[in-house]
């Protein structure tokens, strides 16, 4: 499955950006079925970037749902730029994907 | 002597860049280096996550915070919210559920050429409300909104 999809969609001079993220977002409160406590594991942090510029950032935490969906909208998007998000969680993995305006 | 000095300067602009950033009451800034501010996420309950997050801010009630949110929730491990902010220059938004187990969810912060408009997908622990906030300007304001849940969605 891959880490992050994205979708990209212009209208009136603005780009929607819809992303999809694959991630537990474990909360750490969890008990698996021997009854011992899943390992808190979530995103922390997401970078949203337009070329090589940031549109916006989040801090989070668990209480993002389990394989995290966002949506932005931004102005001043072309055809060929480029749309990249990437993330970081509490244990040090992240991830990046990046998607060219059609 | 000159060594001394210049530990003195180095630490004359750190406090003034501590200072300023407690005064700000939001340390957190794109420019900023990344960091996640575990404090924010300490907070157990609603009322020391709004102080660690705004201070002593004064949040205003406001209808210019446009929220889509269900009015229940059958499975609160996925809550659906929608925000468009209609405040000029909107630089931040921060969700929080006042009854979940750590009451901040998340914070955005915006970029001038972002429009103020955000779409997640949220936990509520039990029936509770969703509270927005939005900073703009050196301002803050709020809007809420009660959601009803049927199946919690943070204990599992």
């Amino acid at each position: 499955m891959p880490g992050i999809k994205i979708r990209l969609k212009q209208q009136d001079g603005i780009t929607r950006i819809r992303a999809l993220i694959s991630h537990p977002m474990e909360t750490g409160y969890r008990k698996d079925e021997q009854g011992n406590k899943i390992p808190a594991h979530f995103i922390q942090e997401l970078i949203v970037k337009h070329n090589d510029n940031i549109i916006a950032t989040s801090i989070m935490g668990s209480g993002i749902s389990r394989h995290p969906y966002f949506a932005f909208k931004f102005k001043g998007g072309k055809p060929g730029d480029k749309v990249s998000i990437s993330w970081r969680d509490n244990l040090g993995f992240s991830d990046s994907a990046e998607k060219i305006i059609k | 002597m000159f060594k001394s000095r210049r530990n003195f300067f180095k630490k004359t602009i750190g406090a003034a860049i501590y200072f300023s950033s407690i005064t700000s009451g939001l340390f957190y800034s794109i420019s900023a280096k990344a960091g996640w501010p575990s404090a924010y996420f300490r907070q157990n309950s609603y009322k020391n996550a709004l102080k660690e997050l705004f201070g002593n801010q004064k949040l205003s009630k406001t209808e210019n915070i446009e929220l889509k949110l269900p009015k229940v929730a059958e499975n609160g491990a996925v809550v659906p919210i929608v925000i468009t902010s209609k405040i000029n220059n909107t630089e931040s938004i921060t969700i929080l559920a006042d009854k979940n187990p750590v009451p901040l969810i998340t914070q955005f912060t915006f970029a001038k050429t972002a429009e103020p408009y955000v779409s997640a997908r949220i936990k509520m622990a039990e029936t509770s409300h969703v509270v927005v906030v939005v900073k703009a300007e050196d301002k803050y304001f709020f809007k809420k909104r009660k959601v009803k849940v049927t199946i919690g969605g943070c204990g599992g």
